[in-house]
């Protein structure tokens, strides 16, 4: 058994002296783990950082053994994050999220390239926070837990929609939400209809990365008995700041 | 086929780095081969090494004293505290001689799929000594992985209130490499990380 596909590295952990234990995304066989042979040495540790951009070659003599990786670098999208304490952030997050929340060897062509626009769009700074709610959205609508934020889920109304229910995933305008106003998600600026990210700020990614949050705590990783991952904590914790920051 | 004694030894040395079953049996055939003249001094001294080095409790350090050699040495530049991952980073610069001042070794790197948190690593003391000691500049000497970067950024983070200098060593062309060599990442580092010629 074997394929070759570029695909994007989610994880890498030592195993043994010289190797590593590689998750990687590909677009057509999904999340894929294998032994990336001298993965975790001095020469190729470069490569299996999470972020990078492959042409990964999988071996296996048969196909459901863990098999092993061979690899060349297309995109060092891990290197060109370091020095920003940001885009880092979000590559961690991203990377830790698609790990931990994607079923191994199910296809996801969406997410990964997704993931694929986001790691490319890092370098133009906190905007691809925008992004990366986006993408965050479309990996719960391939799980199956797709959000609804069209029209109202109460009134069917297309316009005031600010709220998002937390239990649904569905648009809640303000004249529909009524007394339930402190139970509701805010539904950022930027997702809703006719918006545009140029208006977003960061109280707007804060509000997006806390309602894509809940529902990838209880839909994707809640139904695992795993939290979030603690890179994505801290993510959360960079926006919040930054949002506590432009409100002073 | 080997005597239960042998095999525990072979079974041990062979989970250390840089052993395996092989090399394990053969460094066990010439210990037990030179029984005075290796194994018990090696054994001897395994035993003082176990029972005397520690944890320096100021730096992380690992010495038979408390706080460690450097910390101790008074020529060392005390305004000068050098981060590190691993006691065996520690090791390699000062194998190199480049840093004069102090270490803080880390024990590790904030890794989510590792489980690593920040109450996992040696950070508090770190952040005391730089509020209690005369230190004007902590030097970040992580590794140049998202682990060790993510660790940089939040430690420099941490750092800021306390108004210290914080600095990272750099990343790019190593000393003998050609550029037509290097991969697109290093060479990305490189030419971010340029300075006046």
């Amino acid at each position: 058994m074997e394929w070759e596909a570029p695909a994007i590295v989610l994880d890498a952990r030592p195993y043994g002296e010289g190797d590593a234990l590689a998750t990687v995304l590909t677009e057509e066989f999904g999340a894929h783990r294998g032994l990336a042979r001298g993965g975790a040495s001095r020469s190729k540790a470069g490569i299996w950082q999470p972020g990078n951009l492959l042409e990964v070659r999988w071996v296996a003599r048969l196909s459901d053994q863990l098999g092993s990786f061979t690899a060349e670098l297309v995109h060092p999208g891990a290197a060109l994050a370091m020095d920003d304490a940001l885009a880092l952030s979000v590559l961690s997050s991203a990377c830790a999220v698609a790990e931990g929340a994607l079923t191994e060897r199910e296809p996801h062509p969406l997410v990964f390239a997704g993931l694929l626009a986001l790691i490319t769009r890092l370098p133009v700074g906190p905007a691809v926070l925008a992004d990366l709610v986006r993408w965050e959205m479309a990996l719960l609508a391939e799980l199956g837990y797709g959000l609804d934020l069209t029209q109202c889920v109460l009134s069917g109304e297309t316009d005031g929609l600010i709220w998002v229910s937390p239990r649904t995933g569905r648009a809640v305008s303000d004249a529909a939400a009524g007394p339930w106003k402190e139970r509701l998600l805010p539904l950022p600026a930027f997702l809703r209809p006719g918006a545009n990210d140029a208006v977003a700020d960061a109280a707007q990614w804060a509000q997006g990365l806390a309602m894509t949050g809940h529902f990838l705590g209880r839909d994707a990783f809640g139904t695992q008995h795993r939290p979030l991952p603690a890179a994505r904590d801290r993510l959360v914790a960079r926006v919040n700041g930054l949002a506590d920051h432009a409100g002073h | 086929m080997n005597s239960p004694e042998i095999d525990r030894l072979i079974g041990l040395l062979a989970k250390l780095p840089g052993f395996g079953p092989r090399s394990a049996r053969r460094a066990v055939l010439r210990l037990l081969q030179h029984p005075q003249t290796r194994m018990l001094p090696l054994a001897a001294a395994l035993s003082e090494a176990a029972a005397a080095v520690a944890p320096c409790s100021l730096c992380g350090n690992l010495d038979s004293r408390d706080p460690c050699a450097i910390c101790n040495d008074p020529a060392r530049d005390r305004t000068l505290v050098c981060v590190v991952e691993g006691v065996g980073d520690l090791w390699a610069l000062e194998r190199a001689g480049v840093h004069r001042g102090l270490y803080h070794v880390l024990g590790g790197t904030l890794s989510a799929l590792g489980g690593v948190g920040p109450d996992d690593l040696n950070v508090r003391p770190l952040l005391t000594r730089v509020v209690e000691e005369p230190v004007a500049e902590v030097i970040l000497a992580l590794g140049a992985t998202v682990e060790g970067a993510s660790t940089a950024h939040w430690l420099a983070e941490r750092l800021q209130p306390s108004g210290v200098a914080v600095t990272r060593v750099g990343h790019g062309v190593p000393i003998g490499g050609a550029l037509d060599v290097l991969d697109d990442g290093t060479l990305g580092a490189a030419l971010k990380a340029r300075r006046p010629a």
